[in-house]
């Protein structure tokens, strides 16, 4: 986060009073890569700065990541030993969001919980859309066939329900961080599969492409170059929307059922767990986490949404 | 066109193939062994060796996966070996029940998303589009349960409107006669599908708006009412068959978690207590299923938009 904002800094000059929004380019997240490659990402970059809710998104997701990573700095509080002597305290005193049921700090949890909740979604967005790209990308150069076979795969994939498909998992391993984020992994992969493959299919009949045949390019010489760099923009937004997704999965996951060891707290765990004392007016255990996630959430669309824009890509959503 | 059903049928088998190739592999995956399990730790040698051979277990695992397929050609969705029933016996009366909340739930949702994406395209940016874009964008990044739980806060805990818990009753006809428990399920699955479909339904009302015909209409001196209804409603109308075909494994899924939150008697909920009882085969027979719904919700989703948007010709 803290290189890109510098390297906005250096895109600002190339800039030139189109607009007078400095304000908004302060915050621009691919800036590093704006001043890196010219002028389309120059374009791209300021679309997507005069998006007020791209810049509100953006300015959300680093102060939830702050919080999240240099809180506990600040706020530093016992998250390993339950201490039974301070349960379901109301918020107030020593404790500014109360306790939960096992006496940690709500707000010390949150911080905590954001960590792994951030960290599996970054890990599932940037991992799936990896596998995806590259899958999608062959499918839909080599064409035919194996394009055929390939996308009846991603088809069977879409087919079986991901929330059963966990929780049978779940029957079978047990439960950790890194098993949740390989599954998550593993059904996350379809989208960008297909969008890129669609993308692919068109790339593949372009003079460029040909012309590298016709020189004697080796297929993944041209999928390296010429197809992958020319879906930057919806592998971009996808990333975007597939950690949204994927905080929204683990949370949901966590209330079905799937849980993970008290050591790893999320957002969604201590939703889950907190929803058991709706009935008791334990508020302080529900609401927190629930914003949270929401604010993150949604941070994470405006930021995709806009991304969709300044690219221009049509997205078709799962 | 023919042609084109024909193969898109073609694909629908192979990919119904693939789901239970998957199911029968994750049957295979799990720890333990069946015999023992069902029989007890006190069966003998010679029960579970007869158990084995009656269910094919010593069987090369192809011919397993044959007799597997054979029994779900013949219907027949598996064994509980905990309520000693069929599978399919017990989806015969939980399936009219989620009939009740996902159909429901659906058409609430549809009746809300259409007109209100209409309107959000016609009035673009103005004071309706921005409201109800945040009312969108709010519930789809909540988890889906966390809608319900906020229902049951407002509409159970604090002001005793309706009650938290959906009728117990065992047939679906016995479910609609108590109407106040229904709706909070059936209100928070229709805020959970509204969520998504709002977002699908702007956005496909705008690509509508932007049509040579809606101009033709207006320049032919159409009122502006006419516009709407005679061309841009009707034209949204036939997206609405696609959103609905591909929306069956969020309603199914949206189903499964409302159904855990209100203890609605569903299949949904019958899946999840066979996982805490290790019901394997209720588990893949739920599975398999919700696989082929979705399979056949693709297919009419495809094959129906092909028939209705005479402009696709294949």
């Amino acid at each position: 986060m803290q290189s890109s904002i510098r390297g906005s800094g250096t895109e600002r000059p190339v800039d030139p009073g189109l607009e007078q929004g400095p304000v908004d380019v302060d915050v621009l997240p691919e800036g590093g890569q704006v001043a890196a490659t010219g002028s389309p990402w120059v374009v791209v970059a300021r679309t997507f700065a005069q998006n007020r809710l791209a810049v509100v998104g953006v300015a959300i997701v680093i102060l939830v990541t702050l919080f999240s990573f240099l809180g506990p700095l600040f706020h530093s509080t016992n998250q390993l030993a339950p201490n039974l002597l301070s349960v379901n305290l109301a918020p107030g005193g020593g404790h500014l969001l109360g306790t939960d049921s096992e006496g940690f700090d709500i707000l010390g949890r949150l911080m905590e919980g954001g960590q792994s909740s951030i960290e599996v979604g970054l890990a599932v967005g940037v991992i799936a859309t990896l596998v995806g790209l590259i899958y999608g990308a062959v499918s839909g150069f080599v064409g035919g066939v194996l394009d055929g076979v390939l996308m009846r795969v991603v088809d069977v994939g879409y087919a079986i329900p991901v929330v059963f498909l966990f929780i049978f998992a779940a029957q079978i391993a047990k439960p950790s961080l890194g098993l949740l984020i390989g599954l998550l992994v593993a059904v996350s992969w379809l989208v960008p599969a297909r969008l890129v493959r669609g993308e692919a299919l068109s790339l593949r009949t372009r003079e460029y492409v040909q012309a590298v045949q016709v020189m004697g390019g080796r297929s993944w010489r041209i999928i390296l170059r010429h197809i992958i760099p020319n879906t930057i923009g919806t592998i971009m937004v996808t990333v975007t929307f597939q950690i949204a997704n994927a905080i929204l999965t683990l949370a949901v996951l966590q209330y079905l059922g799937f849980g993970l060891p008290p050591g790893d707290p999320t957002w969604g765990s201590m939703l889950s767990d907190g929803t058991t004392f709706l009935q008791d007016g334990y508020w302080w255990q529900v609401y927190p986490a629930l914003a949270m996630i929401v604010i993150t959430v949604v941070a994470f669309n405006f930021i995709g949404d806009a991304l969709q824009d300044a690219f221009d890509v049509r997205l078709q959503e799962r | 066109m023919i042609g084109y059903i024909i193969r898109r049928l073609g694909q629908a088998i192979i990919v119904t193939l693939g789901v239970t190739v998957i199911t029968f592999a994750l049957l295979h995956l799990l720890p333990g062994n069946l015999a023992r399990d069902v029989l007890g730790p006190r069966a003998t040698p010679q029960e579970i060796a007869q158990f084995t051979h009656q269910n094919g277990l010593n069987r090369p695992v192809y011919v397993q996966y044959w007799l597997f397929l054979d029994k779900l050609l013949h219907g027949n969705l598996g064994y509980s070996y905990q309520y000693n029933r069929t599978v399919d016996s017990l989806l015969a009366s939980e399936l009219p029940r989620d009939l009740v909340l996902g159909g429901l739930s659906l058409i609430f949702s549809l009746v809300i998303a259409i007109p209100v994406g209409v309107l959000q395209a016609v009035r673009r940016n103005g004071p309706l589009d921005y409201a109800s874009t945040g009312v969108s964008f709010v519930l789809y990044s909540m988890p889906q349960y966390a809608i319900a739980l906020l229902l049951i806060q407002f509409l159970s805990i604090s002001f005793h409107v309706f009650p938290a818990e959906a009728p117990q009753s065992s047939s679906a006809f016995g479910i609609l006669g108590h109407p106040a428990g229904l709706v909070l399920p059936v209100a928070s699955l229709t805020l959970v599908t509204y969520a998504q479909f709002s977002r699908y339904m702007r956005s496909s009302a705008l690509d509508t708006l932007a049509q040579d015909y809606i101009r033709t209409a207006r320049a032919k001196g159409l009122s502006e009412r006419l516009v709407l209804w005679r061309h841009l409603l009707r034209n949204s109308l036939i997206t609405v068959v696609t959103l609905v075909g591909l929306s069956i494994p969020l309603v199914l899924t949206g189903t499964l978690i409302i159904e855990q939150v209100f203890n609605f008697p569903g299949a949904g909920l019958e899946y999840l207590q066979a996982t805490l009882s290790n019901d394997y085969e209720v588990m893949l027979g739920i599975t398999v299923l919700v696989g082929v719904i979705t399979v056949l919700g693709n297919l009419v989703a495809d094959i129906g938009y092909a028939i209705l948007d005479p402009r696709i010709r294949y």
